[in-house]
């Protein structure tokens, strides 16, 4: 009689599942340590001493925020208080949010942490996506901070009767069924001033999240692939 | 019930799971009911606007997903747990009446879904009305409530198959659910970093989608063979062990495709490119599988001059096919097209992601536990060859026919989202729109209506069927 081959044996396959499975499972923890320590969020001292964290610290809301090439990495990155010019962040150029670019670490965790409180409470991502994940019945708000429509070139100020992007995204937010954009059209989800002043602190700090270059050529073009 | 033959070594397990089955078949509906409203308002954007928003329908369509799926996955372990152990399951008793608390927790999360539907922006909300994050959006005082039923029917498992005969399916089985009741504890927590926050989500999502669920359904599969066709044993769980490597092997380090454009590193996209790249494997493994031990059954039975099928469960064994094809088709080629991070970079956040879940969600997961629902049947009223009728086979052509036709939409309108809002318009609030009111989008998504309406109809007749079936006299008892 043949001797019984270790391919059909099935004890030889069990351990092959159990050391597979758990070197995959060692090498997961493995890579989520490294990536947990990447992504942990940064704080005021890392934007005043000019240090790029994937994930920056709430006060970057008095920065301005753009998204723009680097040639080093490929791909559009955040940049964060002007461009040295070779696609990294200067931290120096701020921005005014409601009227204030001088939040305190403080203030601005409070208002993010409101902010992302209020993007659950009010299930957002059912309609949304968020960094791409959620419902696709609306637009995605990863970037939707430096999105063109909300600019003062844009329409949703006029229409909103607002002079700054954040008046009228906090506008918009608290009444969207007055300001119909599209057939589909937000509905009013009891959206206070208070929390609308943190989803949009959400918003900003979201766009300044280092994304890979997702989404590619957000906001640069107009009708044309690589147009102007 | 005179035609109740669950009397048997197991029986209390066994009616366990027809409690458990028949839950999810209800919210198997109504994950169809509220798919409906919301494909429904794609086409008009008006429909229950401001009474019973997208967002809400598609919150109800989701979790009632999740939810049956997860009732018909505890059904089937309490199902074959009695035919594998050769023992009654212990500690029955409380697992019954878990299961009444999770029933009524589950209708008291979807009342305050549907009624009071949002919250202010408070830990009050979280706690009580919504998690608002996809998938599990079911407040944190249910997921407690999750965490003990879960724990309940780990145990329940445990201390059966530890007591019984412990199988290489029950073995199987052990080891994945409790990884799938672990992993739940992930998304229990809240943080302010969007990033760190979808980190572990997709640990709950991805691990239980593209890893434990799948060795769940590579373990039912193994009990069907036997059951249904009478496949060797010894053969079916060598098989189903070298599927737990591949989909494990693959499936754990393929998490690393949805960490391509969340905050996370760039390695992530070598790692989760290889490795779910790998995925697909073991999903045409398991087809082979299935289809070889249905021919070597057949074949070795016809061999001894005997021509009459080995099946002695026709609508199950249906599903189980049906199921083996369609995790590899609906999660393993749908998904392939779109993992790839050069690809995925345009298609992440389209409608080719929902062409994707829902193919792979029905593939892979409604089939084979619809096939348990009939297994169940069948023993619940003592038959020996169940046969198709024609309720069966109007009802699966239907819904198998209506899945496709909706994910062939779905694709063609995520390609317009690709190239139009995407490639074209660099993604913005305009670029958007101008992609979901282009003609072809419209008109897929009129498509994704009209096929909707047919899994609806199928859903209908199916339901029926399971009603009747059991007493049908066509059956061989």
């Amino acid at each position: 009689m043949a001797k019984k081959s270790v391919w059909s044996d099935n004890r030889f396959w069990r351990r092959s599942a159990t050391w597979v499975t758990g070197f995959a499972s060692i090498l997961l923890i493995w890579l989520t340590f490294d990536t947990s320590a990447q992504i942990a969020m940064g704080n005021d001292k890392d934007l005043k001493e000019g240090i790029t964290k994937r994930v920056p610290g709430p006060t970057v809301i008095n920065y301005k925020i753009t998204y723009e090439m680097s040639n080093k990495r490929g791909h559009e990155v955040p940049i964060i208080g002007g461009n040295d010019g070779k696609g990294n962040s200067l931290f120096q150029q701020k921005e005014k949010f409601f009227g204030r670019d001088d939040y305190s670490e403080k203030e601005a965790k409070a208002l993010l942490h409101l902010g992302k409180l209020g993007s659950q409470a009010k299930n957002c991502m059912d309609c949304h996506t968020l960094l791409g994940n959620g419902a696709y019945y609306a637009p995605d708000l990863t970037k939707a901070w430096l999105d063109p429509a909300w600019g003062p070139n844009g329409a949703m100020q006029a229409l909103t009767g607002k002079n700054t992007k954040e008046e009228a995204m906090a506008e918009f937010l608290q009444h969207p069924d007055q300001y119909p954009t599209h057939a589909r059209m937000m509905p009013d989800l009891g959206i206070t001033a208070k929390e609308a002043k943190g989803l949009v602190a959400f918003l900003k700090h979201m766009s300044s999240i280092d994304t890979n270059g997702f989404p590619r050529n957000f906001g640069k073009i107009k009708g044309a692939v690589h147009g102007k | 019930m005179a035609s109740n033959y669950l009397t048997g070594v197991g029986g209390e397990s066994k009616q366990l799971a027809t409690w458990y089955f028949t839950f999810a078949a209800i919210l198997f509906g109504a994950q169809l009911l509220f798919g409906l409203v919301a494909a429904t308002q794609y086409v008009m954007p008006g429909f229950l606007y401001g009474v019973l928003d997208f967002s809400i329908a598609r919150i109800l369509h989701i979790n009632a997903l999740v939810v049956w799926m997860v009732f018909a996955m505890f059904g089937s372990v309490y199902w074959l747990l009695p035919d594998e152990t050769g023992i009654e399951t212990v500690g029955i008793k409380i697992g019954k009446l878990l299961f009444w608390i999770f029933a009524a927790a589950i209708v008291v999360v979807v009342l305050v879904f549907l009624f009071i539907q949002v919250g202010k922006a408070d830990a009050t909300t979280i706690w009580f009305i919504t998690e608002g994050r996809e998938y599990i959006e079911a407040p944190r005082w249910a997921d407690w409530g999750i965490v003990v039923v879960a724990l309940g029917f780990v145990g329940n498992l445990f201390l059966t198959g530890m007591k019984g005969k412990q199988t290489g399916i029950v073995t199987v089985l052990m080891a994945d659910m409790i990884a799938f009741a672990g992993l739940y504890l992930a998304g229990m927590f809240f943080t302010d970093n969007i990033s760190v926050d979808q980190y572990w989500w997709w640990w709950v999502i991805h691990l239980w989608v593209e890893a434990t669920w799948e060795v769940f359904v590579g373990a039912i599969a193994a009990y069907g063979l036997i059951k249904m066709i009478g496949a060797h044993r010894q053969v079916v769980e060598m098989w189903l062990w070298i599927e737990v490597a591949m989909l494990f092997g693959s499936g754990i380090l393929g998490l690393g495709h949805h960490y391509f454009w969340i905050g996370t590193p760039e390695y992530w996209w070598e790692i989760g490119a290889l490795f779910s790249a790998l995925e697909p494997l073991p999903l045409v493994a398991m087809f082979v599988h299935v289809l070889y031990d249905w021919g070597k059954t057949q074949g070795s039975e016809e061999e001894k001059g005997n021509t009459r099928s080995v099946i002695n469960n026709k609508p199950a064994f249906t599903w189980f096919v049906l199921n083996a094809f369609g995790n590899f088709l609906g999660a393993g080629i749908w998904g392939f097209f779109h993992t790839l991070p050069q690809v995925n970079l345009y298609t992440h956040g389209t409608q080719f992601t929902s062409a994707h879940g829902h193919l792979a969600f029905f593939g892979a997961y409604a089939t084979i536990l619809i096939g348990m629902f009939y297994i169940a049947i069948q023993g619940k009223n003592g038959i020996k060859v169940m046969k198709n009728t024609r309720a069966s086979i109007w009802a699966t052509s239907m819904i198998t026919g209506g899945m496709m036709g909706m994910t062939v939409a779905l694709t063609i309108a995520g390609y317009v989202q690709v190239i139009v809002s995407r490639a074209q318009m660099g993604a913005t609030w305009s670029g958007y729109f101008d992609g979901q009111s282009g003609m072809w989008f419209t008109q897929a998504m009129d498509w994704r209506l009209i096929m909707g309406l047919v899994i609806f109809t199928g859903f209908i007749i199916l339901a029926k069927d399971l009603l009747t079936t059991g007493k049908n006299p066509v059956h061989e008892r």
